[in-house]
């Protein structure tokens, strides 16, 4: 952690423990850099998983969560980026091969965009859904009626 | 809908220009109705003649929203819906969940239920990798393994209904320890199944380990380096399969397992007749953890003192288990309610699904069902 702060300086905002685990919010912007750095220095081989929480009445409105093991030290971290509405992240698929569709997953669930993704779309909804499920301001019982509609040929809560 | 057949480029897409025979390539849609996709999985390859030059998965079929549905439950009800994502292989996933909410609590179950979590986990590992073999084999054209698979995971099941009184969708578990305490031939009923089952392993090896139209199908197909499988995050047999001897049970022990002794099987070439062979060897060490943990079942309570209204003070805990097909990870923030803010699960099956494309570019159509089965994906837990 202490060579994260040394190395990054202002881009790691805050080094923290939660239950004994390992957390670093970082600057967003710089998350590729600091992504490369943790595989290539700090070996943290494997990209464990990539997700996101919303806080809608924040600022920045999301959390960029992820999770990194490191094989040969047996360790476990976790990077933060802070991330608002509308605003790019880089992608790191070209540093964690797997991110390309745990990327897509975030892009789907809350539509946060991956700048430099190969091929960014929904994964698990429909390509034309409207809508990102996992926002907070999205209802449980919400769904796109008009797709519904149109491909299933049913209306909603049928 | 209008069809799209779009690859894109890089991880997911196609690279291979020029064809073989000078002929057009065709796009084959497989699935998601074919049996061999275990579920709904729809695969969309590009074949030059019958080989594979690129692919791309389309999955979503089964997507329940389990994440969503997670954030308007408390934390007990939520418990019985993650049976419902690996349903070959719920305990496991119970075992996760309640592991985690105990973490972030910072509660642990007691003795006597850690025990008894390993000893049903383990069966369920067995379970899980019998009806994989089955299937597996299945998919190749031997049939014969499904009956003996299907023999010896009733047996379990059989187990299961006589502690939990349900066979597929256990809710085995209770966040704290467990609900019911262990019935009384739960033992002898783990150590007459432990006993035969050693033999019977055997028994599936003299079907297939030196068949050679087994071996035919399997060696030297889906070929996955112990790198590319850590750049695409697969995890469990596969990972294991590839060299890389790297077992949560042993790297970051949880439930009971610091206590028993069993080895971490490993392959060499990483292709699918190594994941089988690691998937062998790995149900006769599940069966010696089950007979070392039958030996001292500690005596004490079941439940731990985590009360009836559970709220986790604010904060958030990852937490992961070494279930049958992988790195099953719960990733869970408590804003301080009865309901948590957010819980994401880390699917092993999604992940390593990820890397089908790469497994089976260059192979014919037929090795793609081998690689499948290879993976042993469940599409409820992919879809979640």
């Amino acid at each position: 952690m202490k060579r994260y702060k040394a190395r990054f300086g202002g881009a790691v905002v805050e080094a923290l423990l939660d239950r004994k685990q390992a957390i670093l919010v970082i600057a967003a912007d710089r998350l590729l850099e600091i992504a490369r750095y943790s595989r290539d220095e700090e070996h943290f081989d494997l990209l464990v998983d990539l997700t996101a929480v919303d806080w809608p009445k924040r600022e920045k409105r999301f959390d960029l969560v992820l999770n990194l093991y490191s094989f040969s030290k047996n360790e476990r971290v976790r990077l933060k980026a802070l991330v608002a509405e509308n605003e790019p992240v880089p992608s790191v698929e070209s540093v964690w091969p797997t991110a390309n569709w745990l990327e897509r997953e975030v892009y789907d669930m809350f539509g946060i965009v991956f700048e430099g993704h190969s091929n960014l779309k929904r994964l698990l909804l429909p390509e034309e859904w409207q809508g990102h499920p996992l926002r907070k301001d999205y209802d449980i019982l919400q769904q796109d009626e008009a797709w519904v509609r149109e491909n299933l040929g049913i209306e909603s809560g049928q | 809908m209008a069809e799209r057949y779009n690859f894109g480029a890089g991880a997911g897409g196609v690279n291979v220009e020029t064809t073989v025979l000078g002929a057009d390539e065709i796009i084959l849609n497989m699935g998601p109705q074919h049996p061999s996709t275990h579920g709904v999985l729809r695969v969309k390859l590009r074949l030059d003649g019958e080989k594979v030059v690129g692919s791309e998965c389309v999955i979503g079929y089964l997507h329940r929203g389990v994440e969503k549905i997670a954030e308007h439950r408390s934390y007990q009800q939520f418990a019985p819906y993650v049976d419902r994502m690996d349903y070959v292989a719920a305990v496991s996933n119970g075992l996760g969940y309640c592991e985690t909410v105990e973490k972030l609590l910072g509660a642990e179950a007691p003795p006597r239920a850690r025990v008894i979590r390993t000893i049903l986990t383990e069966l369920q590992r067995i379970a899980s990798h019998l009806f994989w073999l089955g299937t597996h084999a299945l998919d190749i054209g031997a049939l014969t393994p499904l009956f003996y698979c299907l023999r010896e995971r009733e047996e379990i099941l059989k187990i299961f209904e006589k502690y939990c009184g349900a066979r597929l969708t256990t809710h085995a578990f209770r966040i704290g320890g467990l609900q019911y305490e262990a019935y009384d031939e739960l033992e002898k009923d783990t150590e007459r199944f432990c006993k035969d089952f050693d033999r019977r392993v055997d028994e599936y090896e003299s079907l297939l380990t030196e068949n050679r139209i087994w071996v035919g199908r399997t060696k030297g197909i889906g070929v996955l380096t112990a790198d590319a499988a850590i750049a695409m995050g697969v995890t469990g047999p596969v990972l294991r399969a590839s060299g890389v001897q790297w077992d949560i049970r042993k790297s970051m022990p949880y439930a009971a397992y610091d206590q028993y002794e069993f080895s971490i099987p490993t392959g060499k070439n990483g292709d699918t007749y190594d994941r089988y062979l690691v998937r062998l060897e790995e149900m006769r060490q599940s069966r010696k953890i089950c007979l070392q943990a039958i030996e001292n079942i500690p005596a004490g309570p079941i439940l731990g003192k985590v009360g009836k209204v559970l709220k986790p003070p604010p904060g958030e805990v990852y937490h992961s288990i070494e279930a049958p097909k992988g790195e099953l990870g719960y990733y869970i923030v408590s804003d301080g309610t009865t309901q948590p803010y957010r819980v994401r699960i880390r699917p092993p099956s999604l992940i390593n699904l990820e890397a089908l494309d790469q497994m089976i570019r260059g192979h014919l159509v037929a090795d793609v069902v081998a690689v499948i089965g290879t993976l042993d994906i469940v599409l409820g837990e992919v879809d979640r």
